[in-house]
Order: C-alpha cells, then sequence, then structure tokens
C-alpha cells in the first residue's frame, strides 16, 4: 500500500496528476447529486491529535463526496486522552479494517511511523513541523488556478518557516513542479537545515516583493514557540506583515496566498486579506477537490497511483 | 471487457505517430468517408426519432465519443439548421472495475450551460461492446440531473453484450469474435478515420485490465 507522507516523494507527473484530478473533481459542484460512487465501501479514518477544523472537515467531506465511510478520531474525549500511545490506537483501527488513515499529530515524523504499522494507505495531514503535503498540493492548484502553468513562477514564502509545516511541503513541491521559491523571515525564524532546501533565502521583505508572482504569509505558530524569536508582535508585524504599502510593491497581476487561519494586523493587513487578488478562500474550496483526488488515486483503484511505495521506518 | 476496448483506443491515441499502414494483421473495416456517411445517417436518425431534435443534447464519452458527438452535432445543424448542445461525460468515477487496476486519469466532464434536466440526452460513444461504459454512464448522468430520455448513438456495434443495453442508433453493426480488437482512429486525435479489426494481442487483456 502506498501513503502520502511527504510532498517531496511525489514525482512532477504524479504531482501532474494530483492536480489534473483535482481539476476535473472540482466542476462536481455543478452536478444534482454532488456525490461519486467511487469509494463506496472503503472506510477513512481521520485520526486528528492536534486541534484543526479546516483541515478534518476538508478531509471528512473529500472522503465523503467520494461515497467513502468517514470515521473521526480526535485525541479529545477518546482513548487517546485516556493514555492509550499512537501505536495502541493504529492497532485498533488496523483491527477495524480502515483503508485509509488521515493523520494529524503534533510530533514530526508520525505519519511515517503510522505507516509502518497500518495496512491501509497513510495521508499526512500535518505533522509537527514538518511536512503538510496536501495543503502543498492545494497552493500548487490555487496558483495553478490563477497562473496558468507553475514553471518560472517566483514564489515567496514569508513568516514563520521555522515553525511551518506549510512552507517545508510547500517548497519541496513547488520545486518538483519548476517554480523558483524564496523564503523570507526573521534570521530567528529561518530553520538551521535550510541550505539544504531547494530554495532561495532573504531577511528583507522589500527587496523579494517585487519580483514576485505569489506571496504566500504563514501565520506566527505562538503554540508551537519554545522561546522568545522576535522582541514583539508589532515588530514582527512592521517588519515582515503584508501591509498595503508592501502590497504596493508587488507586480499588478501577482496573488496573496495565506493558508489560515489568518491573524488579521500581525502577518496580513485586512485590506490585503480581503483583496481580488488574494486566494485565501479559494484556497479553502480548492483544499477539497485536492483531497478528493488524493483520496481517489490512493484509494480508488487496486493500487495507488501516487505517493510512497513503502514507508521509511 | 470494456475495460479492453478503452485500452485498444488509448493505445491508437498514444505516443506512435499514426501510419497508413495497418498495424499487423488488422484490416480497414470503414474507412473516411463510410464514417463520415454513418455520423450523416446517424444525425437524420437523431432528428426523425426526436421529432427535430427538440431538446436533445449530444453527450460523448471520452475519448473517442467526444469528437465524435461533436461531429454529430455539426451535422444536425446542416440539416436541420437548429443548434444542438454537445458535451462529454467522463465514465471513470463510476466505472464497475476500478479496483481491478490502478487508479486511472479522469477525462473531461463538459455539460452544456443550460444542465440536462427535461432534455433528450444521447450518448455517444466509439465501440459498444459489453454494455458496462453505457451502464457507467447512464449512472453518471443520473448524478447530474434528470433528462426526459437518454438514448445512445454508436459507431461500431461489436456485439458480445454483458448487459441488457443496445443501441438506439448504429453506424455499423460488425459481427466480430472475442479473439478480435476492433480500433476506431479519428482524424481529431489520430489524424485519420477508420475503424480497424485486427487480432487482440494475449497481452491485450492484461493491459485492459489496466
Amino acid at each position: 500500500m502506498r501513503h502520502l507522507l511527504s510532498a517531496g516523494d511525489l514525482s512532477y507527473d504524479e504531482a501532474t496528476q494530483v492536480l489534473d484530478t483535482a481539476k476535473e473533481l472540482s466542476q462536481l459542484s455543478g452536478h444534482s447529486v454532488k456525490k461519486f460512487p467511487t469509494l463506496r465501501g472503503r472506510t477513512v479514518v481521520n485520526l486528528f491529535y492536534e486541534d484543526s477544523t479546516r483541515t478534518r472537515t476538508s478531509f471528512e467531506l473529500a472522503a465523503k463526496r467520494l461515497s467513502a465511510d468517514v470515521i473521526n478520531f480526535s485525541a479529545k474525549g477518546s482513548s487517546v486522552s485516556k493514555g492509550e500511545s499512537l501505536k495502541d490506537s493504529a492497532l485498533t483501527l488496523q483491527a477495524m479494517g480502515a483503508d485509509g488513515v488521515v493523520i494529524r499529530h503534533s510530533a514530526s515524523g508520525a505519519a511515517h511511523r503510522l505507516a509502518t504499522w497500518v495496512d491501509g494507505a497513510v495521508v499526512n495531514g500535518g505533522d509537527g513541523t514538518h511536512e503538510h503535503p496536501t495543503q502543498a498540493l492545494l497552493d500548487a492548484f490555487t496558483i495553478r488556478e490563477r497562473m496558468g502553468d507553475l514553471a518560472g513562477l517566483r514564489v515567496t514564502i514569508v513568516g514563520d518557516v521555522l515553525h511551518s509545516r506549510v512552507a517545508r511541503s510547500n517548497v519541496l513541491l513547488l520545486h518538483t513542479l519548476g517554480a523558483e521559491v524564496t523564503l523570507v523571515a526573521p534570521p530567528t525564524l529561518v530553520p538551521v537545515s535550510v541550505h539544504t532546501w531547494p530554495c532561495a533565502v532573504s531577511y528583507r521583505i522589500e527587496d523579494v516583493l517585487p519580483k514576485s508572482d505569489v506571496v504566500m504569509m504563514l501565520r506566527v505558530q505562538a503554540e508551537r514557540m519554545k522561546g522568545e524569536f522576535f522582541p514583539t508582535a508589532r515588530e514582527y508585524s512592521r517588519r515582515y506583515g503584508l501591509d498595503r504599502e508592501r502590497f504596493a510593491r508587488l507586480p499588478a497581476d501577482a496573488i496573496v496566498m495565506h493558508p489560515g487561519p489568518m491573524v488579521r494586523g500581525m502577518e496580513i493587513s485586512a485590506e490585503v486579506a480581503d483583496s481580488p487578488r488574494s486566494t485565501v478562500t479559494e484556497q479553502v474550496t480548492n483544499g477539497l477537490s485536492v483531497r478528493m483526488a488524493v483520496l481517489y488515486l490512493l484509494l480508488g483503484g487496486s493500487e495507488s497511483a501516487i505517493g510512497n511505495q513503502e514507508a521509511q521506518g | 471487457m470494456c475495460a479492453k476496448k478503452r485500452a485498444n483506443g488509448d493505445e491508437s491515441g498514444g505516443g506512435d505517430p499514426p501510419s497508413r499502414t495497418e498495424p499487423e494483421g488488422s484490416r480497414a473495416v470503414l474507412e473516411g468517408p463510410e464514417i463520415s456517411r454513418a455520423l450523416t445517417r446517424i444525425a437524420h436518425e437523431v432528428l426523425e426519432r426526436t421529432k427535430g431534435g427538440e431538446g436533445v443534447i449530444l453527450l460523448g464519452i471520452p475519448t473517442r465519443g467526444v469528437p465524435l458527438a461533436r461531429r454529430l452535432a455539426e451535422r444536425i445543424e446542416r440539416v436541420e439548421d437548429r443548434h444542438v448542445p454537445w458535451g462529454s461525460l467522463d465514465i471513470t468515477m463510476y466505472r464497475d472495475d476500478l479496483r481491478l487496476a490502478p487508479a486511472r486519469a479522469l477525462g473531461r466532464t463538459e455539460i452544456p450551460a443550460d444542465g440536462i434536466h427535461d432534455s433528450v440526452v444521447v450518448l455517444v460513444d466509439d465501440v459498444l461492446f459489453s454494455g458496462r461504459s453505457v451502464r457507467a454512464a447512464l449512472d453518471a448522468l443520473n448524478d447530474l440531473g434528470r433528462p426526459r430520455a437518454v438514448q445512445l448513438a454508436t459507431l461500431v456495434d461489436r456485439g458480445h453484450r454483458q448487459l441488457p443495453i443496445r443501441a438506439d442508433y448504429v453506424g455499423k453493426n460488425l459481427p466480430t469474435s472475442l479473439r478480435e480488437k476492433v480500433t476506431v482512429l479519428l482524424d481529431e486525435l489520430d489524424d485519420r478515420d477508420a475503424v480497424l479489426v485486427g487480432p487482440a494481442k494475449p497481452r491485450n487483456v492484461a493491459e485492459g485490465d489496466r
């Protein structure tokens, strides 16, 4: 069984296949019955150890639109709060015969670990500060819808790169798809290993904005911070926030993205967030199509069309 | 087994440049002019059966049903001076053999803007074989809306039905053996109009299960 654990595992062809499939599935809204019978009789488990509304409901709806049976397992109010380990939860799911497991966990690498324990396909719905591949896929889909081909596009990712799984997944996937990615962050919020990533790094947002086709703003993930990374929120916002003045420096057709949830007035001003060039709500809509595509390609056939052949333990 | 028919169609549309020489052992049973005449006749029959084409929508089943639907729409327009909406209906998500092969790429579904409600949908496919594609298409239509009636047009009916399905309009009835394969080539995709009958290679069975 194959899995979707990292955006970096997808080849150009596989990533393109997901995006093409998502494009066809996005037309479902015109149907009188907004459902496909494709995954009838298959079971998808949403295993969420971290709070998430957007991602969990998106995966849940995606699975239901494909007629799969969906079980939601959240850490609160389940055996997990009674002290059950991830492995025991996984074996319980295994015993129930789950065909697919979507996992969100605060520990980086949790999805890889799970993939070695269960027979079903594992989809990484966000593991710690590591990866969030379906977010990267829906971002790529949104860029493609707005800008056409991704090859040669200049994508700038601004904000808390250190704690962001979205940034890593996006850098890997966008690089595969031929885009040029630049990370912009305070030096304290750039990961030590960033030189191994296929992207450029800058500390000054003003220099990069005029040369960007796409700007992706990241939320400052205060809940993951174990220390002081910048003096005050106000200073961060003044130096790295996307306000009206900085927005004006962008090329006229550039778009602004945000994976959500946004903190208005911190990394993005309300005016920019509500601009027609902001794709925030489109990203949510596209997330559904992309997750349907991923579930279809992993679970729809006799074997998966995408993803890792085997998990690395 | 309808997978086999599709796979054969895919094969002819594949990377190899089309050539005038037939693949080994196969012969052309229909050439361009005959295909053209058959489509013109079907266009007339559609107009007759639907009393002038009122409310007709032509939906081609990808891949080769789609150009056929477009050609039929053009012919009807020429004959009766009536615009007939046409589109495509992908059946991949409704196939009954999905579990027999890795997940397939999806084709395009494009339905005319006004939808199919209360219309007469004519499904258009290149080859009618087991009938399983048509069953999938009927299921897909059911999720799109509620047409007044559904009819089926096919360029070639090669027999060997596995379901109680028949075509309303047939370009050519082509009695075949299960050891043969039927390949439809269309100008839009293959730079040539022809219907070929040749021996099914043993590996085609495996390919058909793709």
